[in-house]
């Protein structure tokens, strides 16, 4: 590994990962609204900065992460992560705080991951996927916690079975995995309580 | 205590020669805070469970809030505006001196009114004024479990939630009516969240219950002795629990508040003197004060003309 070469991570990491927790936070506070994340890094490609700012801001030696296929076959990618966050990155996705998914329509199917236990459901993973567009008051139509009658939330590429494997987790509660969404510097929460149609 | 009612600001820049040096932004270490935000973003995504967590030794003891400061340390920032009530009040010790703590160690700003604050640490009560969208309310809480006291074995209160099997809450307040002829639990009444979990709201008192169902801010819950945090997200049901034909209810009061005159408020009873003297006042100070300075007057308010203070 070429120590030299390794881009940075937040320039004011207390600062910066409290901005992104918060983004966070009120992404899956309130499924359908877009929260802005600190994206003021360069993290190797195909590990998009709201990837990054994400896994900087949550992952760590206690919160292993799993990367999909695109970001896996990138050494730099995982260098990066490990030598920024000090977390183990898994092959086994049940293993996996956090799932980092660059390609979201190539996506393994929910119950590759981690998907908690009846009396602890928050041992579960949750999903980062890096989409290309992310749009709010559009495309799904979104119910439950977080949402006063309903929200909208557009987001592409995502699997084409999305909304049935999101369904399937939903019937799994308090069990399943959560999701966020990320675009740009923008993030939206899918956990597992909202209830999606089209 | 009108000396801190305006929003004063620590000013000092952040690591900079603020009143406190040598510790991190809000006091906690990063992992720390990694690991309480984790938590804190489960119970988001399962309102009403108990999220366990590795709390932490904090700079006052156990049972003076140190749940609900390790999550405000955790999630507050450098532009949130903090306020702190205990039992409603924002100058009672433990009121001052976590506002202290948090302008000291995060440089933030505070306030004692509701609507100016962004995030609100709560011992006991939740604010009259409603709260809004982007507001986050923090709760101090001692004994997160509402089974405990019918169940001590925690193994045993995980599996009953596991199993959505609350049939023991039911029991102990169809025990109450039984006995009493209502149910006689009057604070940390047990709520189910979202349809799904019982949940203890923390000792406030149930007047306040109706205040978490559908509130547009964001709850959570911090207990550091039991090392569990939850939360309930905004605009989710909050079901105080009860019978078909024993309804909840909240407490009512006979007379309004004697300073400010306000009524469906939560109030507190001072003892006045040995005689039986006594008078009930706004458990809200902030509240009781913003309707003071908007010319609302109690029949006990210094200066107060033409009133009796006759409660014998």
């Amino acid at each position: 590994m070429d120590t030299l070469a390794l881009a940075p991570g937040f320039a004011d990491p207390v600062i910066e990962a409290q901005g992104a927790f918060r983004a966070v936070m009120e992404a899956l506070a309130r499924p359908g609204t877009l929260q802005r994340l600190p994206v003021a890094i360069a993290p190797p490609a195909p590990l998009t900065p709201a990837l990054a700012a994400i896994a900087l801001t949550l992952a760590d030696h206690e919160a292993p992460l799993w990367l999909d296929v695109p970001l896996a076959r990138v050494p730099a990618v995982a260098d990066w992560l490990r030598f920024h966050t000090g977390a183990r990155i898994v092959t086994d996705g049940c293993e996996a705080a956090f799932a980092l998914i660059a390609d979201p329509a190539g996506m393994p199917g929910f119950e590759a991951f981690a998907l908690g236990e009846q009396a602890f459901p928050d041992r579960s993973t949750t999903l980062v996927l890096a989409c290309e567009r992310l749009e709010s008051g559009a495309g799904l139509h979104l119910e439950g916690p977080g949402i006063r009658e309903s929200a909208r939330l557009a987001a592409s590429p995502l699997p084409k079975d999305f909304l049935a494997r999101f369904r399937a987790n939903g019937a799994l509660f308090p069990r399943g995995v959560d999701v966020l969404l990320t675009a740009g510097d923008r993030v939206a929460g899918l956990p597992r309580t909202t209830m999606i149609r089209e | 205590m009108s000396a801190e009612t305006t929003i004063e600001t620590a000013g000092a820049p952040r690591g900079a020669a603020d009143a406190a040096t040598g510790y991190n932004f809000a006091y906690l270490d990063e992992q720390t805070k990694r690991m309480i935000r984790r938590a804190i973003l489960k119970g988001i995504a399962i309102p009403g469970y108990q999220v366990p967590f590795a709390s932490r030794e904090m700079p006052m003891p156990y049972g003076w809030g140190t749940g609900g400061v390790q999550v405000t340390a955790s999630v507050i920032g450098p532009d949130d505006v903090l306020k702190v009530i205990d039992q409603g009040s924002d100058d009672t010790t433990n009121a001052v001196s976590i506002r202290k703590f948090f302008a000291r160690t995060a440089g933030v700003a505070t306030t004692t009114h509701t609507a100016e604050a962004t995030m609100i640490q709560t011992r006991h009560r939740i604010p009259e004024a409603p709260l809004r969208e982007g507001q986050i309310l923090v709760y101090q809480v001692p004994i997160p479990e509402p089974l405990r006291l019918l169940e001590p074995r925690e193994t045993e209160t995980r599996t009953l939630h596991a199993l959505a099997e609350y049939g023991v809450m039911h029991v102990k307040l169809y025990e109450d009516i039984a006995q009493h002829g209502h149910i006689a639990k009057t604070y940390d009444y047990p709520v189910e969240v979202n349809g799904r979990y019982v949940m203890a709201p923390s000792p406030t008192p149930k007047f306040d219950n109706p205040k978490m169902e559908m509130s547009p801010a964001l709850q959570l819950f911090g207990a550091g002795r039991e090392q569990r945090i939850y939360a309930v997200p905004p605009y989710t049901r909050v079901r105080s629990l009860d019978f078909e034909d024993h309804p909840f209810t909240i407490q009512r009061f006979a007379e309004p508040c004697a300073l400010c005159a306000a009524t469906g408020v939560y109030l507190d009873e001072v003892v006045l003197d040995d005689r039986g003297g006594r008078m009930f006042v706004c458990s809200d100070s902030d509240h009781c004060e913003e309707r003071r300075a908007a010319g609302h007057r109690g029949t006990m308010l210094a200066g107060a003309a033409g009133t009796e203070n006759d409660h014998a």
